[in-house]
């Protein structure tokens, strides 16, 4: 049995709430599978499980928060059975007049509860445990409340509830236990109760806080580059001639491409910065800044971009522009970019130093493509240009390395036919 | 035939569903809709392909300049509709 935990959509997510559950125990899921959906403050986002298998158990009810890490729910490999015990959350107390087995808790502390996704074999679910003997009123404890109240070593009891009529939920327990025992359970936060947000205001305190993060902790380096696109943009009007207007590209769509196709040659800007070491990023995911009407930004991921035709990043990036307006991205899509681009050209700025998404270690920016002098075998003349800026972790590369992402751009976008 | 007033709906139907928080009343029809609706090429390119499906008329890429006022589009729908009904 497996565990399937709140993801962190974003280095700047700590909680979120689940909104909806689109699947019920004993529904067979696939890797991939949009299984609920979550609100990070920010935009409320369709979240996929990871692996294959049939679902357990709803451990989050719908309208709770939770920290990043939490469990939502249990599966079970397709076929293998269901432990008979699971399945009952919110049991009445059996009539058993025993107090409740108070697991002893091992000498040694007790490693904290959350476990990351890809953790071992999650500890055997423990029988259900009879709610405190004496109480009459029945006792609502979620299943991992439960586990964990064991794991710990609290009485349930004890425990105040907060959860949907006075269930308790792990955050009571992990309160109470923070009493007993120290350090590593402070840190997380008992989630405040869901209440109306203004998602203005908190996509603006989210963003604040991710780019002073990055500005604090990231040493950026910026190198720009000018790039001659007469060359793409004449075999942009030559293709987009043959095509009908539904299929048409975008200067866009070559940029995204030219970049993806560089980070695959430059592994190096490709990636992650995480507990002060580069981590390669598994494919380019480009991050596609998206600015959303009335204010704010996301950045999801094109999936695998270097391997996708230029029709194929056209349909993504629409895909993405439509789905990021109307609230409705994928959790892989927020947490897999390993490289952004933002074209802010697009609203006809020359150039643009960009601040890096953490924990990324490269952002790649475009301004407009428009016509500027240009020189050429001695002689002035006018052409299309766009400038490329790169803003990198000097903690990952140095500007020798950052200047070859640039100048294999440039090269890509010199023989638009085969981006 | 649609007549150039069915056509200002048709583009001004395409704009607010690309814009949405648009009121259609406060478009200047004399001011590039670029800027005044902050659309960048991908809404741009989705209005087209829009006004496409409505009207059934094809706009050519090197056109694209030609429609960035509102009474601009209509001038150049119109004509273009014109155009293909005497060919």
């Amino acid at each position: 049995m497996s565990d399937f935990v709140m993801p962190s959509l974003g280095a700047d997510m700590e909680a979120g709430t689940l909104l909806d559950w689109y699947v019920k125990p004993g529904d067979t899921v696939k890797r991939g599978d949009i299984v609920a959906l979550v609100d990070t403050s920010k935009a409320e986002i369709e979240v996929e499980i990871f692996e294959d298998g049939v679902i357990d158990e709803l451990v989050v009810p719908v309208g709770v928060r939770v920290p990043v890490g939490a469990v939502l729910a249990t599966l079970h490999p397709v076929g293998a059975k269901v432990a008979a015990a699971v399945g009952a959350p919110v049991e009445p107390a059996p009539p058993i007049p025993a107090p409740a087995p108070r697991a002893p808790p091992i000498a040694a502390p007790a490693p904290p509860p959350p476990s990351p996704p890809s953790a071992g074999p999650a500890p055997p679910a423990p029988a259900p445990v009879p709610a405190a003997a004496g109480t009459n009123h029945r006792l609502r404890v979620s299943p991992l409340a439960r586990r964990v109240a064991e794991q710990l070593g609290v009485d349930l009891a004890t425990v105040t509830g907060t959860g949907p009529n006075g269930a308790i939920t792990r955050a009571d327990v992990e309160r109470v236990s923070t009493v007993a025992v120290p350090a590593p359970q402070a840190a997380v936060a008992p989630p405040p109760p869901p209440e109306p947000v203004d998602r203005q205001a908190a996509m603006r305190a989210a963003i604040g806080a991710l780019m002073a993060r990055s500005k604090r902790e990231i040493p950026h380096y910026y190198l720009q580059l000018e790039i001659d696109m007469s060359r793409a943009i004449e075999w942009l009007h030559e293709t987009n001639l043959e095509r009908p207007v539904n299929d048409r590209l975008l200067p866009s769509a070559l940029l995204l491409s030219a970049v993806a196709r560089a980070a695959v040659e430059m592994p190096e800007m490709n990636g992650f910065w995480i507990d002060d070491a580069f981590r390669p990023g598994s494919g380019v995911h480009l991050g596609v800044a998206i600015s959303l009407r009335g204010g704010g930004l996301v950045a999801p991921a094109l999936h695998d971009a270097d391997r996708k035709s230029l029709a194929e990043i056209m349909a993504g990036v629409r895909d993405l522009v439509q789905r990021a307006r109307a609230g409705r991205l994928r959790s892989s899509e927020m947490s897999d970019p390993t490289l952004t681009v933002t074209n802010l050209g697009e609203h006809g700025v020359d150039l643009v130093h960009g601040v890096i998404y953490p924990p990324q270690v490269a952002l790649v920016g475009f301004g407009a493509v428009r016509e500027r002098p240009w020189t050429a075998d001695g002689m002035l003349g006018v052409r299309p240009t766009v400038t490329a800026t790169l803003a990198a972790d000097h903690r990952a590369s140095d500007g020798h390395t950052g200047s070859r992402l640039l100048t294999l751009i440039d090269r890509q976008l010199q023989k638009p036919e085969t981006l | 035939m649609t007549t150039e007033q069915e056509l200002r709906a048709i583009v001004i139907s395409v704009l607010t569903e690309v814009a949405p928080d648009i009121d259609a009343a406060t478009i200047d029809p004399d001011a590039d809709f670029l800027e005044q609706l902050d659309i960048d090429s991908m809404d741009f390119l989705n209005i087209i392909v829009a006004i496409n499906e409505r009207t059934g008329i094809e706009i050519p890429e090197r056109d694209y300049p030609k429609l960035s006022t509102l009474n601009d589009a209509v001038g150049y729908l119109a004509h273009a509709q014109k155009q293909a009904a005497g060919a």
